[in-house]
């Protein structure tokens, strides 16, 4: 396709690029300057990492506070949720199983996927303020866990399946049982896949707002998208420190989409279109 | 004698239980994601019915409940804000997804085309999916913002004057609708990507020999055959697109006034400003019935899509 059409292709996907990009790009801009040049409106100004040390240094923000909580909540969530969906993957993949036991449980996971997570918000409240976790990493954790299991598990059920069977036959007639065979062979050999579902899981979890607002109320388990969102709500809005704090949660799906682009896709397609 | 026999029988004792384990290995297995959906999402849904029947406290960090009947129901059907907020989720949700699917298939066809550079059209498109939607919503809000954001900025300098966007009832929810398209035309893109990739190039080959045009091709052959595959992701994308409540929540509040409020929102407000705890668990129930029916006919949609195939 001569020429003219194959610019006119690049010009138009470049501009999409373009449209995707620049918002990342002014927000990380806005995020290195200070108020007067914020306010002034002017392209050139001097960078400066000041909103930055504002928002980890100063006494005002519980910046750190808060990060360290996203990476628990980020860390319990994926180990759970890595355990539970792996070992439940594994024996949907590969045991007989009836039909409608099967069909059940995948169901089960649709409905939890695809539900607005707004129904659970009030009995999770409750729960937590019964069993006295609320407002702990762990409250949020058991809300994050139920959220990604249905896209860990299908993303696993899908890796699981690319095991070829006979490693697994030699493995049992080498006398492994069937608990070794999965640690020892199966898990080893699915080890990039599983490696992608948890980092998946992570972002999901850093990311996620709902719960983490509805399950805390101090820096003592807010997560940053609480603490960004508190930004909002004052009634002098620190600019600049919004910018940072928005471009520094940004950063994991930055990095996240150059490393892991292909199961990026899998995952979100996987449970798309597979019912 | 007795020392050595009481040994076999441990030994024996723990064979036994190994081989037992090992024997109904898939169904302990499966054990703990049937423990957790019933406790994390059963056991909820048995809470959110009792609590749309009850008032509840905390009294001295005890939960104390309250038997109301169909109270709420009443509250329901004489509060204003829910038809606002159901007629804007709706409205939400319609033009989002009709503008999301047209850019995604448009852009899988484009991506699809590009020999060069493609990872790298893939890779960007991704990227909005995995920011948080709470950076999304703040970026947004300081290129909306009225006196310093960048929009403005921009319309000033052609000359015109920017409007208040989010603050103003007229634009609160076109705002936000931009914001949505910008964030999840992404995800329609990838389903529709796998979709363009798979289509057999051959055919089309063969119709161009036979005199057709590029937009006869894709008109009369690739359209139709890409027909499941655009119902399919349109129907879930109409689902999700329910849930919207981080972007909202942030860049508009639901307002002013009602004129962005949307049925997550309005559920959380209910909930944790105006702590009615038994009227936001009547409306998440309804919430509930209503998009399971949607699901279900999700479901049946997509077996019947891919039977036909």
């Amino acid at each position: 396709m001569k020429k003219p059409g194959t610019w006119l292709l690049h010009g138009v996907l470049m501009l999409f690029a373009l449209i995707i990009l620049a918002p990342v790009v002014y927000t990380f801009l806005t995020s290195l300057k200070l108020f007067r040049d914020i306010i002034s409106g002017s392209w050139a100004f001097d960078p400066t990492w000041r909103n930055y040390e504002q928002l980890f240094m100063s006494n005002r923000n519980s910046f750190i506070d808060l990060t360290r909580n996203s990476l628990v909540v980020g860390g319990l969530t994926l180990a759970v949720v890595i355990a539970v969906a792996a070992l439940g993957a594994y024996s949907l993949s590969r045991f007989r199983w009836r039909r409608a036991i099967s069909g059940l449980v995948m169901a089960w996971l649709l409905f939890v996927n695809m539900l607005p997570p707004i129904i659970f918000v009030g009995p999770f409240y409750l729960i937590a303020r019964t069993l006295d976790i609320y407002d702990t990493p762990l409250a949020i954790v058991m809300a994050h866990s139920i959220l990604n299991l249905p896209l860990a598990f299908w993303m696993l059920h899908s890796f699981f399946a690319d095991v070829p069977v006979e490693l697994e036959e030699a493995a049992a007639i080498d006398g492994c049982s069937r608990l070794q065979t999965f640690l020892r062979i199966v898990l080893p050999i699915a080890r990039p896949g599983i490696a992608a579902t948890a980092v998946l899981v992570f972002v999901f979890s850093w990311k996620e707002f709902l719960f983490a607002l509805t399950l805390s109320s101090t820096p003592a388990a807010m997560t940053i998208p609480v603490g960004i969102a508190g930004f909002a709500q004052e009634y002098n809005i620190r600019y600049g420190e919004m910018a940072a704090a928005a471009f520094f949660a940004t950063i994991p799906a930055l990095i996240l989409v150059f490393i892991a682009q292909k199961h990026i896709v899998k995952g979100m397609t996987l449970g798309a279109l597979k019912g | 004698m007795m020392a050595t026999s009481a040994v076999d029988m441990t030994r024996q004792q723990r064979w036994r239980l190994s081989t037992f384990l090992d024997a109904n290995f898939q169904y302990w297995a499966l054990a703990p994601i049937l423990i957790f959906l019933a406790v994390l999402t059963l056991y909820p849904v048995g809470q959110l019915l009792r609590m749309s029947v009850s008032d509840m406290a905390f009294v001295k960090g005890k939960l104390e409940w309250t038997y109301v009947g169909l109270d709420h129901f009443q509250t329901l059907r004489n509060d204003p804000v829910v038809p606002d907020a159901l007629k804007n989720t709706l409205l939400f949700v319609v033009v989002v997804v009709c503008v999301e699917a047209v850019l995604g298939l448009l852009l899988a066809i484009l991506v699809s085309r590009a020999r060069r550079f493609a990872w790298f059209y893939r890779s960007v498109y991704m990227i909005p999916l995995l920011i948080p939607p709470i950076a999304i919503g703040t970026i947004w809000r300081l290129m909306y913002d009225y006196n310093y954001g960048i929009i403005n900025q921009v319309l000033f300098e052609l000359g015109l004057t920017g409007p208040l966007w989010t603050a103003n009832p007229d634009l609160a929810l076109v705002s936000v609708m931009i914001v949505d398209v910008w964030h999840w035309t992404s995800f329609l893109f990838l389903i529709m990507l796998a979709g363009v990739e798979s289509l057999p190039y051959e055919l089309s080959e063969a119709a161009r020999v036979d005199g057709a045009n590029e937009v006869q091709v894709y008109r009369h052959i690739f359209f139709p055959l890409l027909r499941p595959t655009i119902i399919v992701a349109l129907m879930l994308r109409t689902i999700l697109a329910f849930k919207v409540f981080d972007q909202i929540f942030l860049l508009t509040g639901g307002g002013p006034g009602t004129s962005s409020e949307v049925i997550s929102l309005y559920i959380y407000k209910v909930y944790f400003v105006q702590t009615r705890l038994g009227y936001g668990a009547l409306l998440a129930l309804l919430t509930a019935v209503i998009m399971s029916v949607f699901v279900v006919f999700y479901q049946w949609l997509n077996n019947y899509v891919n039977r036909q195939r």
